[in-house]
């Protein structure tokens, strides 16, 4: 996988940490590795909705990737209740339902972007750089790619 | 089934498999089916309600499915490893939101649910005036099959005529 010039927290020069939301354990993976390859951390990870919010407020992390159709409780609802706890948190949505009506509703509820399944590292690279704003910075690293 | 309803499912298909197999695809036979489905090797059923209802079962014999995860995986997977499995699950959830999409945005408004493995050995019953479609993408791991069953649901019955998959 293509390896891209790591995106650090600017208060700290960390690792900008992750929660992955997804009912496919092969999803969670591959988002993994994608983010793994933005030199990210993965803070925690939970397959529906409910599970979520308990793992969002557990771990705090700095983005949480988000899917729309899980069983027990979809990831709009669920965006919304973290937003509700947490009016700070930076949530996108990553699903293959990106229909016009679904992105509206998750950006309307808290959501600050929509990412479409299947997810190409290149776009959801630049929409956590866009997401983060001046709270992310682009670390140089010689030979990295994007 | 109106090729309105069908050819998002072909694009749809297209490019989400030639996005993660980096290779383009082929459609090879297209038939219709009446009689009840038989699972080919690893399926994943995602079944849909509102507008149009009914269901998708996405399939491929295990030695493809295991060639297709292992590519979208970036790693080599054994067809026991379970990730095969979810990989076929993925990509019809994949597959078909991508179709359901393009769909919402022609006016047609859907529930799509989880996918899940389908691991009996024949699909539930078609009903007496729904056939289904099936596709067969020809792919560099080999033959993935889509099989749509779908019908008008009850909301647009009475302004259209039912609709076999």
């Amino acid at each position: 996988m293509e390896q891209f010039s790591p995106i650090k927290r600017s208060k700290d020069g960390q690792a900008v940490r992750y929660l992955i939301v997804d009912d496919s354990v092969f999803a969670r993976k591959n988002l993994a590795r994608i983010i793994e390859s933005f030199g990210g951390e993965i803070a925690g990870e939970a397959g529906d909705g409910m599970t979520a919010i308990t793992e969002y407020e557990r771990c705090k992390p700095d983005i949480a990737l988000m899917d729309i159709t899980m069983p027990q409780m979809e990831g709009i609802e669920a965006a919304e209740k973290i937003v509700q706890q947490n009016p700070d948190a930076r949530i996108v949505m990553v699903s293959s339902v990106g229909y016009q009506e679904n992105i509206v509703a998750a950006l309307q509820r808290g959501a600050r972007h929509f990412v479409q399944k299947p997810v190409k590292p290149e776009v959801l690279y630049e929409v956590i750089k866009y997401v983060l704003g001046e709270d992310g910075v682009v670390a140089a690293t010689a030979g990295a790619g994007a | 089934m109106k090729m309105e309803l069908i050819q998002p499912f072909i694009n749809a298909a297209d490019a989400v498999l030639s996005q993660g197999l980096n290779s383009p695809m082929e459609i090879g036979n297209l038939t219709m089916e009446k009689e009840a489905y038989r699972r080919k090797g690893v399926a994943a059923m995602v079944e849909l309600s509102g507008d149009i209802e009914g269901r998708v079962i996405f399939d491929a014999a295990p030695q493809t499915a295991a060639k297709i995860a292992s590519q979208l995986a970036g790693m080599e997977l054994p067809e026991s490893d379970s990730l095969v499995r979810e990989a076929v699950c993925e990509l019809a959830n994949q597959v078909i939101g991508n179709a359901v999409a393009t769909l919402n945005d022609q006016g047609f408004h859907f529930r799509v649910h989880p996918p899940h493995l389908h691991t009996s050995e024949h699909g539930p019953k078609i009903t007496p005036n729904t056939e289904a479609l099936v596709l067969c993408f020809e792919t560099s791991s080999g033959s993935v099959f889509m099989n749509i069953a779908l019908n008008y649901g009850s909301s647009v019955k009475g302004s259209a005529s039912s609709v076999s998959a």
